[in-house]
């Protein structure tokens, strides 16, 4: 298998990661310690190379109908400059991955335009689906995953760190901009004044921006960032930061919460799903029978927060235990290091999922008494 | 700081012992370990006591990504423990070959240990 390198890789390196595989990729783990890098975006901001993530592009007459069919959510409702969080189903309501979905301005004829972000390790998989269903509709599906970067500045100082980069005349559109919301904007890199499309999104649970950039801008961009977070406690933060500030901020991760073998009810992602829209979408009807047949909430198992009560973490694929029986299993789980005690998402029987419930995650052979929680773990305050 | 330290014996489990004398021996985790370990947020110690036996588990190691198992290096009587350690995990990886010590043994039999030039080129690295 072949290994993709972002257009950062030497930046990274040159900074001292230490480098995992996701989804195919070599990315950033950690520059010096997870934790420091995980309290940087608490507490001011983190510098993340996403340049994994895909990008692709939808346009022409059909976009906005074609994107009805081919998602679970209400793509032709979302504004010009906003932004959707949706999913891509098989026709039996398994989840292909989970996407935010763009629709920027439409082009000179009218033509709408959108743009799709997939994970890092479906995005060729997600694009070939998208192509697939395009069959019956005017519309063009282009694959730019590989000529495109994209840079995150997430944290409370991640505005004050853009705006450094920003024409004054243009600062409203950024000190503007809404969370899920995006804009095309000046960035200046090097003296040269860049328009690129900035989206005030993130996977942090704090506020921040995520900047797409052609690969040949991207390392002059990160230089400048970092150079332009000087003074306001900005440092590159990587993949195992990520994890555990999306984790507290109770996001799901395909591939741990989300698959093909789940579905969006016992996910908590109901509300994503748009069965009142009017037109069809594959994975429709057997999504109205999951929820007709109360999945996530009266049937089968539903993802939960887990709140340790002792010092130790229960980790993926870990069992849940409700008096010594098996009753779920760990997707994702750490020492939170905002609030100082073990956190997990755990797909959990639906009668044991209320908050409060006293559980129980077997640690290796060891019960440890954890309790279920409300998601959220952590949320900013504004 | 250098990630392997002269005058001190390796197992291939990525723990140190740094002899003393004849006395009880100090045994802690390794750079090359903390580093592949990330942050460290909790510590299972042996305890003072303990029998523990060359090359089989003794205890655990929990950083913010994952769980490791404590192997022991010598095989012998558990003489005293770093309880710095198990209030302070963080000190395992600000300082491996130092304040992170985790336990001492006096041993009665040592188990398959390397020197540090065969434990650097073990981990593709130099003293």
């Amino acid at each position: 298998m072949t290994e993709n390198y972002t257009a950062l890789y030497e930046q990274h390196k040159k900074a001292g990661a230490s480098f995992t595989d996701f989804g195919g990729w070599q990315m950033p783990l950690k520059y010096s310690s997870e934790l420091s890098e995980h309290h940087s975006v608490r507490k001011a901001a983190g510098l993340f190379d996403l340049s994994h993530m895909g990008e692709v592009w939808v346009t022409g007459p059909d976009a906005a109908a074609f994107l009805d069919y081919a998602l679970a959510g209400k793509l032709s409702a979302v504004a010009v400059g906003k932004a959707k969080y949706s999913l891509i189903c098989q026709p039996d309501g398994g989840i292909i991955d989970d996407l935010i979905t763009y629709r920027l301005p439409a082009a000179a004829d009218g033509t709408a335009k959108y743009l799709v972000v997939p994970n890092a390790g479906n995005a060729p998989v997600v694009a070939a689906e998208l192509t697939e269903r395009a069959a019956n509709f005017n519309v063009t599906v282009d694959d730019v995953s590989a000529e495109t970067s994209l840079i995150a500045v997430q944290g409370p100082n991640a505005e004050t760190i853009l705006l450094t980069l920003v024409p004054a005349d243009q600062h409203s559109l950024v000190t503007e901009l809404k969370y899920y919301a995006a804009v095309e904007v000046g960035i200046t890199v090097n003296g040269a004044v860049k328009q690129l499309l900035l989206a005030r999104t993130g996977y942090t649970g704090e506020d921040g921006f995520e900047i797409y950039v052609p690969n040949v801008d991207a390392p002059e961009l990160w230089e400048a960032l970092l150079e332009a977070g000087e003074g306001h406690g900005l440092i590159p933060a990587g993949l195992a930061s990520r994890d555990s500030l999306r984790l507290e901020a109770g996001m799901p991760l395909y591939g741990n919460e989300l698959s093909r073998e789940g579905n969006p009810y016992a996910a908590g992602l109901g509300p994503v799903v748009s069965l009142a829209k009017e037109s069809d979408f594959v994975g429709k009807t057997a999504l109205a029978e999951l929820k007709a047949d109360g999945a996530g909430s009266t049937t089968g198992r539903k993802l939960v927060g887990l709140k340790g009560l002792g010092r130790r973490a229960g980790r993926s694929h870990y069992p849940v235990l409700k008096d010594g029986n098996v009753v779920g299993e760990v997707t994702s789980g750490q020492p939170s290091p905002t609030l100082g005690y073990p956190i997990a998402l755990a797909y959990v029987d639906v009668e044991l999922s209320e908050p409060g419930t006293a559980l129980d995650i077997d640690l290796r052979g060891k019960a440890e008494p954890f309790e279920v929680v409300s998601l959220p773990f952590y949320k900013r305050s504004k | 700081m250098s990630k392997v330290i002269a005058d001190l014996l390796y197992s291939a489990e990525h723990e140190w012992v740094a002899g003393n004398g004849g006395g009880p021996v100090a045994i802690g985790i390794t750079a090359v370990a903390t580093d592949a370990l990330g942050d460290i947020v909790y510590v299972d110690l042996p305890e003072v006591g303990d029998t523990v036996t060359a090359g089989e588990t003794c205890g655990e190691v929990e950083s913010t990504k994952s769980v490791s198992d404590l192997y022991a290096p010598v095989t012998g009587e558990v003489v005293e423990t770093n309880a710095d350690v198990v209030d302070s995990p963080e000190l395992i990886n600000s300082d491996p070959y130092g304040n992170g010590w985790l336990f001492k043994v006096a041993v009665t039999e040592e188990g398959p240990l390397m020197s540090a030039e065969e434990y650097a080129a073990a981990n593709g690295g130099e003293l």
